[in-house]
């Protein structure tokens, strides 16, 4: 053997990467210099950066805060160019809640926060610590407003009631029922009255519960079923009112009455999407099962209603609901505005909800339908108990996307006449003080809306991404 | 009348119903409020301030006919309309009552059936132009570009007059007087058409309001006046004559300053048939003695009305002219009270 | 062996109609049939007695009186002594107009904006994420006001170009400016004239002409089209005989060009350029700032989805069929033009065009620029000045349904055409 070696026997030590491949240098390289082109695109955006914020942020840093008129903003500013967002913080309350009477902001921040603490258990299921710290920025904010508006105990309340489910994810998932009861709380709330009303109204499901219960081993599913409907819509149309009022005749419970034209301004625009999404939901949920079923009649009721409102734009079914919807009602039914308005987005909404389910039932693997057969259930438990809950499931990043839609949406009811932010924009200015004002309203109210899209759209793109590795 | 309609989940609350048929007068006792159709907002006619109070000409109408039915010049629930839905909201009964810069015409009256009570406003459209334009008269206006407000009457006048007068322009159509004038002030039109009353109180918002001038010509007449539904007289009549008493409160010297002294009582009949203190004229339509007292009283007779919200010490700063008393020079006239 | 017999029969009984699943789906077919009908009858009574009290009826006599308005932008002749019928037509044109103009921009920005976000360049894809989220996650409205609001700020007054503060762009032909952007425009000075069509029809309501100069144009254009189409068939018989392509694209390019070009030399184009005279631009295009606003607003708002739309497509292409391509020695473009798009269209293409349904629908939101689109006319000025809400309103559903169903008709037939067969 010989002792001659042409080959190396250690290895040699490694050498650092020349500098212009790692650190700063290399990544600029790698991510925005490599080839031609891709320098060319590089210095092309840099320089379309340089020039929005060359435009924007003078105009930013020179921001006026405290004015009570455009007039003294340009005296502030004494000809220079700059935001006047005094005009944010004089008209806040009104871009926030319209004309809600102002001692009773509370009740609107409450109704805000405790919808948060509704979604808990649909949202932390288990939840990702970045969703999580988002719910929690809400709350705080939410807390921090009805704290401001003037309802300091109550914001300690909520916040330690909210904080506790934040920490203990299992006490959220046992709040279902407090999620089933927020849709009448939040209305009794925003519109206050006697809470009996509301009670009543709640009661009447419970009326249908206990006859669907007890009639249907008697007479039949469907038979129960449609008895039960019927005695809760004449309990509804013909004794619940005058049971509340006997009931508040003699407890009265009330919270101030507030007519729902006084809504407005970012408080408008929830409650329409967040009524829109809750009442289409069931209205959605019939439509799509009608229109996947075998039975031509119903199907093609269903086809027909879901293809005319994905058909016309919501503009003119605002129109609609603005002139028409009194027409159709029997004389001397009065809706107001809003409440017509209301009307006519559930409708809207409960048209591409049901396309949004259909997807979900369509996205269902055969093998399941089969199986529910298999096991004998009739139609009606197989939805119950297994079709559903899973197109259901898969619909949430769907349903989320109808919601991200709708909400942004009611921006078009300030064509109408009413004073949702874009509204109290317009109205804003026409007033003396502040005619001549344009970007700052506008970029705050983009930003509002920026702000609550994204984070709905983050959530569903999450969904998405987690539905997907379940297959 | 008033009774649940329906109930439950769907529409727990603020649903009542009123029969229209029935005399509005009696809707408007037994809801305690007055539902008043007014403009999304118009400056020194009807707006809503920082607190969300309405104020302006045609809100102290509104105030007026509460204070004279219902007793409360707050009682009023204004509902903002647009052009498009003012007269569906009256018609179907959402309103009782419009007070929003409407122009009196035979189709509105006869057509679709309203009832225009009175004139609150003699108006007419007019031109506004920078000076720096060098216009001077509305016939120099050939091929100008012309901001104007749409649903209005002002767009069949605009299409007329340039028609009568064989020239051309091109119209941008705007939804509201605040956006009018923001492409007006940007050059985007040379000329901003709307009522007389609405181009001063869009110029006198202005930066150098001595920058503007409006032309001469009023091509239009535009009576603007509070209007009710055809087929309740009782209620049109209630309206009609809060507006005439406010009117002769003016011409008669009645004023929210000396109205409790006269109201004890004077030699002038006239005043003391208004003040309820000779006579009832107010049970003959359902109201009862002191009406005229508290509407005059609610915000003024109609000189102090238009002085507090688009007279020449406001910002607006409208001259009388036509809306002077009759007696000077003017045309607003009320017929008397006997 | 068994013999096959007749089940028993039954006698029929009410009750089977609800408990017997042959009857019960006809049950409850008539009884929605019957709650369906009620309900209708019930909204018409209403309306008819509503009406009646109101002194009103059911009347689309308007449409043929006289409009009375004017309107800035339009397609075709009009004056505001045509009628209200021909006020909705044009607001019809210029709906049609923007919806397709939007169409078309919002997937040139779309395609573009999504194939840059895949981009390995970190600061262009970083800027098209912006892009993305800031459209998407704001209202249309917001936008459509706002950029208009833009235009009229910030772009110089036609004065401004009198004293010369402003200069025309593009060696002086085109004047961008706030009350919209004024370009050349093509003349013919040996026109055909124009067949007129539709006279006389309904007050001549729907009168509308022709330009023979663009149909002769058009059938030139497609002539050539045509033929480049044979000469590519040959070449690829040619192709599939002996394996090489000769190479035809200048003969190709020739065969469409040359011919367009010597027709409009024929007919004597030439370009009027805007010039400013008295108060505003003469002569020329004049795409209205109204026009622009919702034009660019409901593009760049669209393209936005249309950008995630593509995005997905090319994703959902996996891996291995560009390797497979490759491994076949396909070169990188057609491999992309072979392989990837043929599978990423037929993804990307029924959201895309729910996306021009989208797109289409949002155009009625003109109204909040006063683009006289038929939300504007029929929709805005008529309805306020006739008072027929109920007309009005139900032509313009009709119409937008019409609109809408005609797109969706196009995308299920395209969605059968490229169905994959499941076998």
């Amino acid at each position: 053997m010989s002792t001659k070696s042409y080959v190396r026997t250690e290895m040699l030590p490694e050498k650092a990467p020349p500098p212009t491949e790692v650190g700063i240098i290399g990544w600029m390289k790698e991510n925005l210099f490599s080839g031609w082109l891709n320098s060319l695109m590089t210095v092309i955006t840099a320089y379309l950066i340089f020039w929005v914020l060359a435009a924007i942020l003078p105009w930013l840093m020179n921001s006026v805060w405290n004015a009570g008129s455009l007039n003294e903003c340009r005296e502030i500013l004494q000809g220079e160019a700059g935001a006047c967002w005094g005009v944010i913080n004089e008209r806040f309350n009104q871009l926030m809640f319209g004309f809600y009477p102002e001692n009773l902001y509370w009740r609107p921040v409450l109704a805000f926060v405790l919808m948060f603490v509704a979604l808990a258990p649909v949202l932390f299921n288990p939840m990702p610590s970045g969703l999580k710290i988002a719910w929690g920025v809400f709350l705080v904010i939410g807390c921090w407003m009805l704290y401001r508006v003037g309802a300091p105990g109550l914001a300690y309340v909520v916040f330690l009631v909210a904080g506790g489910a934040f920490f203990l994810d299992r006490l959220a998932s046992k709040m279902v029922w407090f999620s089933a009861l927020f849709p009448f709380l939040a209305v009794w709330l925003l519109w206050g009255g006697t809470a009996w009303n509301v009670t009543m109204a709640l009661f009447g499901f419970v009326i249908g519960y206990l006859v669907y219960r007890f009639l249907s081993p008697a007479v039949g599913f469907l038979f129960g079923l449609i008895l039960a409907v019927l005695i809760t819509v004449a309990w509804w149309l013909f004794l619940a009112g005058p049971v509340a009022a006997t009931l508040a005749g003699s407890i009265p419970l009330e919270l101030a009455p507030v007519e729902s034209r006084k809504f407005g301004g970012l408080t408008l625009a929830l409650m329409l999407g967040v009524t829109g999404i809750v009442g289409s939901l069931p209205l959605g949920i019939v439509l799509a099962l009608g229109r996947q079923s075998d039975l031509l009649i119903v199907k093609s009721l269903c086809v027909g209603f879901i293809e005319f409102i994905r058909g016309v734009p919501l503009i003119t079914l605002l129109f609609v609901a603005s002139t028409l919807l009194n027409l159709f009602l029997p004389p001397g039914t009065e809706f107001d505005i809003i409440l017509r308005v209301m009307i006519m987005v559930t409708l809207f909404a409960a048209a591409y909800m049901a396309e949004v389910i259909r997807g979900g039932l369509a996205a269902l693997p055969k093998g399941q339908y089969e199986a529910a057969d298999a096991l004998g259930l009739d139609y009606w438990k197989a939805q119950r108990l297994i079709i559903m809950p899973q197109a259901l499931k898969i619909s949430i990043p769907g349903i989320v996307s109808t919601f991200i839609g709708l909400f942004k949406d009611t921006t078009l009811v300030s064509i109408i006449g009413l004073f949702d932010m874009l509204g109290w924009a317009n109205a804003i200015r026409a007033n003396a003080e502040w005619t001549g004002i344009v970007w700052e309203l506008y970029a705050f109210i983009a930003f509002v809306f920026f702000i609550f899209c994204f984070c709905m759209s983050r959530y569903s793109m999450y969904l998405e991404r987690k539905l997907q590795t379940g297959h | 009348m008033k009774k649940t309609v329906f109930f439950g989940a769907l529409a727990v609350a603020g649903v009542a119903a009123g029969a229209v048929a029935a005399g509005t007068l009696d809707d408007v006792k037994a809801r305690g409020k007055l539902n008043c159709g007014v403009s999304t907002g118009l400056v020194g006619f009807a707006a809503p301030d920082a607190n969300g109070n309405w104020d302006g000409f045609d809100v102290g109408v509104c105030r007026a006919v509460a204070a004279a039915v219902l007793g409360d010049p707050t009682a009023v629930e204004f509902v903002p309309t647009t052009g498009k839905t003012r007269f569906t909201a009256l018609a179907s009964g959402e309103v009782d009552m419009l007070a929003r810069n409407t122009t009196w015409t035979f189709s509105r009256d006869v057509d679709l059936k309203f009832e225009f009570v009175g004139i609150n406003y003699y108006d007419g459209q007019g031109f506004m132009v920078p000076k720096s334009l060098g216009v001077t008269s509305a016939k120099d206006l050939d091929g100008a570009t012309i901001c104007i407000q749409t649903g209005t009457t002002t767009e069949l006048n605009l299409a007329d007059f340039f028609r009568a007068n064989n020239m051309s322009y091109e119209p941008v159509p705007i939804e509201t007087n605040a956006e009018g004038q923001q492409q007006y002030l940007a050059g985007a039109c040379d000329a901003y058409t709307t009522d007389a009353s609405g181009l001063a109180a869009t110029r006198a918002s202005f930066e150098n309001p001595k920058d503007h001038i409006i032309l001469p010509e009023i091509i239009s007449k535009e009576p603007l006046g509070p209007l009710v539904r055809h087929g309740d007289q009782q209620w049109g009549d209630i309206v009609r004559w809060t507006l005439n008493a406010l009117i002769s409160a003016e011409e008669l010297g009645i004023t929210s300053a000396n109205i409790d002294e006269l109201a004890k009582g004077t030699q002038n009949p006239e005043i003391n048939r208004i003040l309820g203190t000779e006579g009832d004229l107010g049970a003959m339509f359902g109201l009862d003695k002191q009406w005229a007292y508290r509407a005059i009283k609610a915000g003024g007779n109609y000189g102090e009305l238009f002085e507090k919200n688009i007279g020449e010490n406001t910002p607006i700063g409208l001259a009388r002219g036509l809306n002077a008393q009759w007696k000077d020079g003017g045309l607003v006239y009320s017929p008397p009270f006997r | 062996m068994t013999t096959l017999t007749d089940p028993p029969k039954e006698s029929f009984r009410l009750g089977m109609l609800i408990y017997d699943s042959r009857y019960r789906s006809i049950t409850i077919q008539v009884a929605a049939l019957i709650a369906f009908l009620i309900g209708m009858g019930w909204i018409v009574s209403n309306t008819m007695n509503n009406l009646a009290s109101l002194g009103k009826e059911i009347d689309f006599g308007f449409l043929k009186e006289p409009a009375s308005y004017d309107i800035n932008q339009r397609l075709i002749e009009y004056t505001s002594r045509d009628t209200h019928a021909r006020a909705a037509f044009i607001g019809l044109l210029n709906t049609l107009l923007v919806a397709v103009l939007g169409c078309v921009l919002a997937t040139i920005i779309g395609v573009f904006v999504g194939v840059l976000r895949l981009s390995k360049n970190w600061l262009v894809g970083r800027v098209m994420t912006v892009y993305v989220e800031a459209l998407r996650n704001v209202p249309t409205l917001l936008w459509i006001v706002f950029l208009m609001a833009i235009i009229t700020e910030t772009l110089p007054a036609p004065r401004d170009f009198k004293s010369g503060e402003a200069e025309m762009l593009l060696g002086g032909t085109v004047a961008v400016t706030n009350r919209g952007t004024y370009i050349p425009e093509p003349v013919f000075s040996y026109s055909l004239g124009n067949i007129k069509l539709l006279e006389g029809f309904y007050n001549n309501s729907f009168r509308f002409e022709v330009s023979l100069d663009l149909i002769v144009i058009l059938c030139v254009l497609i002539g050539g089209i045509l033929i480049s189409g044979l000469i590519k068939r040959r070449a690829d018989r040619v192709q599939a005989a002996t394996g090489d392509r000769p190479k035809t694209w200048h003969l190709r390019l020739a065969v469409v060009v040359l011919p367009t070009v010597f027709v409009l030399w024929l007919l004597g184009l030439f370009f009027v350029v805007p010039e400013i005279k008295g108060f505003n631009f003469r002569d020329g295009i004049h795409l209205r700032a109204s026009f622009l606003a919702l034009w660019l607003a409901l593009s760049f708002y669209t393209a936005a989805f249309i950008a995630e739309i593509v995005r997905a497509g090319i994703m959902a292409i996996s891996k291995g069929q560009s390797e497979a391509a490759a491994a076949l020695g396909l070169r990188s473009g057609r491999i992309m033009s072979l392989v990837i798009l043929p599978q990423a269209l037929r993804v990307i293409i029924p959201p895309l065009i729910s996306q021009y349904l989208n797109l289409t629908k949002n155009s009625s939101l003109a109204i909040a620029v006063g683009y006289m689109d038929i939300t504007g006319t029929l929709g805005g000025i008529t309805l306020n000045q006739t008072g027929r809400e109920l007309e009005c309103l139900l032509l313009l559903m009709l119409i937008y349904l019409t609109i809408s169903l005609l797109i969706s008709s196009v995308m299920n037939w395209y969605n059968e055409r490229v169905k994959l067969t499941e076998r």
